[in-house]
């Protein structure tokens, strides 16, 4: 058990995502920046898809009754064992009694926090992650509170005391920056934006707006024009109307022309606004990592670049894999 | 009067990142359309392809997600389209169910929720209720109050949060009920709320925001992620896409009876399993919705 004295802003469990639901309209949830997520596993030795706490813009403080090894990845959020400093993407040995604070954010979004073991709240529809919108999962399906204790499971505390001490090496891990270049694929409903509507997309900059949370990342910067048209049955009297379609997890819509709307883990399944791109998976890890004031621009790329783009960060992961298992 | 469907235009279908596959079927919706994304999601399950993560079914459209690391995308992507050529629906049946759905129509919940939004709303000196009423053609709200639970409506998709079900109204397309939706979203909604915009009618499963015309509550829950209620031992939502749902018109006291027995969690819905058959529909709606209704009060 470890137990929570100060929740943060935002902090919830969070695995790999729930799959399978989402023709009935549950969204998978999930780490947001799973690369991180998951290199915070590794260094505590777990496998990497167990739960960890997403920390967003500050931490939580949390007190240790027990021995144990723990990890903070993703944003610079400085962890300190009874008031010391203690370095980020670096396994760190915990005594029973210790307290876990956090300095100031110093980059990016979201810190993720690993123990040995992992976070154990129960699974629900098979995951461990927090929809907070439903109050599904995670933590009493909520973001932590003081007073909360957090079951830990079991941990193979030979292997992750192993590894204390061990880090990510610098060139290993993500830059941080206030000026983020997304890759997206154009497409899905992107026949509804005008010429010009598809270059204001795609040539301005875009700053994210206070609107930026789990479920989505709003932007303002340019007007997009759709083209003109007979209203298609059931679509809705919009322009930026279609009807009703499924969403993927990072495609981008324009609801009235104005402010496009990036959807996240938990953002709604599906609705009636023409999505005109998706962000490719690999560049969801620094969608993440960006907050409200951030200039951020879409990039378009075809499936070969977002695929070699994917290798790309997977090949990244494999270092850190093999890194960390020898 | 029989039912007469547009011909379907050429799909479009794209990639949506690296993981996702959008296929629209149409830009319009029709029952077509819908009947054509059902069998093409139907036989990718049946396919039981490596790396395909989700298979979402909408009103006329389909989403797939996947793993590229097990399938290529420009793979599946061909495979998707060779399958809608190879999807006839004329002649298509499908298994569904019939389900009656109790309404609690000018309700005072939803009342007391509109009335805190009319500032939001295309006529603030009118209820929901009147002003559909009104763009519909009705004289009445009772009218449009028949009208609207007169014929079942057709479960096009579910989404938007968990077991949200889009319905369409099982009538010839002069007939359909249509309604815009507010002029700025409510950030409030209650759970189980009965509602409508364009084309569709919704039921909301949890409180939340909204922007359709809201006229009645349905008392049983729709989405219980606990699974504690019986209706739920197989999923967290009662309603499946292809569901077609009858809702019924129910008083207060009809109402407080019905809640005393989710409360007591002895509440089950009144469904029957069924056999849908789209070109009998087609022939005479009113007949075969008729033929269904028969069979589920029987």
């Amino acid at each position: 058990m470890i137990d929570v004295l100060e929740g943060g802003i935002a902090t919830t469990v969070q695995d790999a995502g729930r799959f399978g639901l989402y023709h009935l309209g549950m969204p998978p949830s999930g780490a947001l920046d799973d690369f991180s997520f998951r290199v915070a596993n590794l260094l505590v030795g777990n496998n990497e898809t167990v739960a960890v706490l997403e920390a967003t813009f500050n931490g939580p403080t949390l007190e240790f009754p027990q021995d144990t090894v723990i990890a903070i990845a993703g944003a610079e959020l400085p962890p300190k064992l009874d008031g010391e400093e203690l370095p980020t993407w670096t396994a760190l040995a915990v005594k029973a009694g210790q307290l876990l604070t956090f300095d100031f954010l110093r980059g990016g979004a979201r810190a993720y926090i690993a123990v040995a073991g992992g976070f154990a709240v129960p699974l629900v529809l098979g995951s461990r992650s927090t929809y907070v919108l439903c109050g599904v999962g995670g933590y009493e399906g909520r973001p932590l509170r003081a007073g909360d204790t957090l079951p830990v499971g079991a941990a193979d505390l030979r292997r992750a005391t192993a590894l204390v001490g061990r880090s990510v090496p610098a060139a290993q891990r993500p830059a941080f920056s206030k000026e983020a270049d997304l890759r997206v694929s154009m497409g899905l409903c992107d026949y509804r934006l005008a010429d010009a509507g598809r270059h204001a997309f795609l040539d301005s900059e875009w700053t994210v707006t206070p609107a930026a949370d789990r479920i989505g990342y709003r932007y303002k910067g340019a007007k997009l024009s759709f083209v003109p048209r007979e209203q298609p049955f059931g679509a809705g009297s919009d322009p930026s109307n279609v009807v009703d379609v499924g969403y993927p997890i990072g495609s981008i819509q324009v609801p009235g022309g104005v402010e496009p709307i990036c959807l996240l883990n938990d953002a709604v399944t599906g609705g009636g606004y023409a999505t005109v791109g998706t962000v490719i998976s690999a560049d969801r890890d620094v969608l993440a990592q960006t907050k409200t004031h951030d200039r951020t621009r879409f990039r378009a790329v075809t499936i070969e670049e977002a695929l070699a783009a994917r290798g790309e960060r997977r090949s990244r992961l494999d270092l850190i894999r093999a890194a960390l298992a020898a | 009067m029989q039912i007469v469907e547009p011909p379907l235009p050429e799909p479009r279908i794209t990639f949506g990142g690296d993981e996702f596959i959008f296929c629209e079927i149409d830009e319009a919706m029709s029952f077509s359309a819908n009947f054509k994304a059902l069998a093409i999601c139907q036989e990718l399950a049946r396919r039981k392809l490596p790396g395909i993560v989700e298979i979402a079914q909408a009103n006329a459209s389909y989403l797939v997600r996947l793993n590229p690391d097990e399938i290529k995308p420009q793979k599946l992507m061909d495979e998707l389209k060779e399958i809608y050529e190879g999807t006839a629906t004329a002649h298509l049946t499908f298994p569904t169910r019939v389900i009656d759905v109790p309404a609690y129509y000018n309700d005072p919940w939803t009342h007391e929720c509109l009335m805190r939004f009319r500032d939001r709303h295309q006529t603030p000196d009118k209820t929901d209720l009147e002003y559909v009423t009104e763009i519909n053609g009705f004289a009445t709200t009772d009218e449009f109050i028949a009208a609207h639970h007169g014929a079942p409506y057709y479960v096009s998709m579910l989404g938007f949060v968990p077991g949200l079900p889009w319905c369409y109204q099982m009538v010839p397309r002069e007939r359909m009920l249509e309604v815009p939706k507010y002029v700025r979203p409510r950030t409030d909604t209650p759970a189980l709320a009965l509602s409508h915009g364009g084309a569709f009618a919704a039921l909301y499963p949890v409180r939340g925001p909204g922007g359709y015309q809201l006229f009645a509550i349905c008392p049983v829950p729709i989405f219980d992620p606990a699974q504690q209620l019986p209706d739920f031992q197989d999923a967290f939502a009662v309603f499946r896409g292809g569901d077609i749902l009858k809702f019924r018109p129910i008083d207060r006291a009809e109402y407080d009876a019905i809640r005393e027995q989710v409360e007591a969690k002895t509440y089950r819905y009144r469904m029957i399993d069924v056999e849908f058959e789209p070109a009998e529909f087609f022939a005479d709606p009113d007949a075969y919705n008729a033929g269904l209704l028969a069979r589920l009060y029987a």
